[in-house]
């Protein structure tokens, strides 16, 4: 009896082919499209960026946190603080969005990992809160009502309009794209054992002598660092910004849980799958206005009913099929 | 007197409101193995539990090389050298055999056991090291378990249930193994349903009676009367 045993399959083979061959037409895409459709893959990366990060933390750290809006919008005030106020080029300001969220999720990570379940939540939406109201507080920004990027910044991204435009939009793919893989390299490492091996069964994880509290600690901090980024980004893209829209819980946490929740949480694949069903109910139903929301909450009630596993898990149920495999399987028993 | 290995005391825990271990004292000498009996229900679980800081709840002390570890995470009572092959051996379903062990490592101890010394022990865990762990039968398993805690280079090794669903000549090939184990100088404490079995590999036995020890001592000093009764309570 010989068996072949490989993480790899055929479908993640194909899957690894397409992904690259996708990646090749997306980052030409400012060559053969327009400027309405770089924006709108551009948004897409964004909430594929988002719901990825999201679901490191809640799918396999079990860090279920409604306050990821807090690094969004800080993220977005630090590259408006050091593009309109310090006068850097705005495009280096975002890894600075990066190191920033990281370092100030550190301390704020000390505060919401006394909390468990429920109260976790909670806590870390009242500490986006607070991010919300002291940064409504800084009067060169524009404090309540906010402020935009000044046309000199822009400038520094790029002198013409198309230019400026394709290098947000390949920031975006980058970012996107660098979300997913981030997350699929994380989860084949060495910490991703552990992470795998404590969503599998955190008292068996604890009594082999895995230190949850500072591998959930790492995640919580890398998450918070590369949301920062993104934030930074939305800020270049909507180059308009007020603290209400930065620190917005919809846009930036309430969406995105909805696009795991549908997709499937706890796999790679699923915020992909989720991401694209939002995007595609979005341009459809969008103008139905709030009838459009009911129709998300209905959805994903209801898969929450019949697939609490996601669109995703039950594909993977029902044909077996796992495009960014970080497990094993036996072949040719 | 040399200070013993583990040294339990009056310990006493909880789930809730409901208290499974009504002060137990035991001692255990470095390199022993101990059969720990009872029925259903007696707190033989619990005790292990207790010991490698799962259950909560507790008073009393529990002395692990002369350190108080009784209110200690578990994590850091893996790391001062106390394992735990857990009942239902709580395989990490989403990882391979190989990929189960090295957890198992995490805690960094210096030692004998390794992955060679595992697979050199249970030769069928390399052969089948790169499949998924619930893809092995309950006896792979329950090796897989046993080499899982052994990565950790611990001093004292504490199985549940060894022997809790598994195919008669599974049991015996593991029971084969254990003086193997032991003659590493791990210390074992062995629970275990098949009370002939586990009284006749261990040194000296403690039997639980509803959260109390009613019985302990060297296996041959008592008959099987005095066993069944402590064991029973009649």
């Amino acid at each position: 009896m010989s068996a072949l045993v490989s993480r790899a399959t055929r479908a993640s083979r194909v899957a690894g082919l397409s992904a690259l061959g996708l990646a090749a037409v997306l980052v030409s895409a400012p060559w053969w499209t327009d400027i309405a459709t770089e924006r709108l893959i551009g948004e897409f990366m964004v909430y594929l960026a988002l719901a990825t990060l999201w679901n490191l933390l809640a799918g396999y750290a079990g860090l279920v946190s409604v306050g990821q809006q807090a690094y969004v919008g800080f993220g977005a005030y630090v590259l408006i603080s050091l593009a309109s106020l310090a006068g850097w080029n705005p495009l280096w300001a975002v890894p600075m969005a990066g190191l920033g969220a990281a370092a100030i999720a550190t301390p704020v990570a000390r505060l919401v990992f006394r909390l468990q379940g429920a109260y976790f939540a909670i806590g870390t939406w009242v500490m986006a809160e607070v991010f919300r109201l002291v940064c409504a507080q800084i009067s060169a920004l524009g404090g309540g009502s906010g402020t935009s990027l000044t046309p000199a910044a822009m400038k520094l991204v790029a002198a013409t309009r198309p230019a400026r435009e394709a290098a947000i939009y390949w920031l975006a793919l980058a970012l996107g794209l660098g979300a997913v893989a981030v997350a699929y390299l994380l989860l084949r490492s060495r910490i991703g054992l552990a992470l795998t091996a404590i969503r599998d069964s955190e008292i068996a994880s604890d009594s082999l002598g895995i230190r949850i509290d500072r591998v959930k600690l790492a995640v919580y901090v890398l998450v918070a660092g590369l949301t920062g980024m993104v934030g930074a980004l939305v800020e270049l893209q909507k180059v308009r910004m007020s603290p209400d829209a930065a620190f917005s819980v919809n846009d930036w946490t309430a969406f995105v849980i909805f696009i795991v929740v549908i997709g499937g949480i706890g796999t790679i694949e699923g915020p992909i799958l989720g991401a694209l069903i939002y995007f595609v109910l979005r341009e459809y139903l969008a103008e139905l206005g709030s009838l459009y929301l009911m129709i998300l909450g209905a959805l994903a009630i209801l898969v929450m009913l019949t697939a609490p596993q996601g669109l995703w898990g039950f594909v993977q149920r029902r044909f077996g099929l796992s495009l960014f495999p970080t497990g094993y399987r036996v072949r040719g028993l | 007197m040399v200070e013993p290995l583990l040294r339990v005391e009056a310990l006493r825990a909880s789930y809730g409101d409901a208290r499974a271990l009504h002060g137990v004292s035991l001692e255990l000498r470095a390199g022993e193995t101990l059969a720990l009996i009872g029925a259903n229900g007696a707190g033989k679980s619990t005790l292990l539990k207790a010991i490698c800081g799962l259950v909560g709840q507790n008073e009393g002390r529990i002395l692990f090389k002369g350190e108080d570890i009784a209110r200690r995470p578990a994590s850091r009572i893996v790391r001062l050298g106390v394992a735990l092959a857990p009942e239902g051996r709580r395989m990490f379903p989403s990882l391979s055999v190989e990929e189960n062990l090295i957890l198992g490592g995490k805690a960094r101890r210096p030692g004998p056991w390794s992955l060679e010394s595992v697979y050199a022990l249970f030769p069928v865990l390399k052969e089948r090291r790169r499949q998924p762990a619930p893809a092995m039968s309950g006896g792979q398993q329950q090796m897989c378990a046993i080499g899982r805690a052994l990565m950790s280079n611990p001093e004292l090794l504490l199985l549940d249930e060894l022997s809790l669903g598994l195919a008669p000549t599974i049991i015996k090939d593991i029971y084969e193994l254990l003086p193997r184990i032991a003659a590493g100088g791990v210390a074992t404490i062995l629970v275990e349903q098949d009370v002939t079995r586990a009284l006749a590999t261990a040194e000296r036995f403690v039997c639980l009676q509803e959260g109390h020890v009613s019985l302990e001592g060297d296996p041959a000093e008592h008959s099987r009367d005095d066993i069944t009764r402590a064991y029973f309570g009649t």
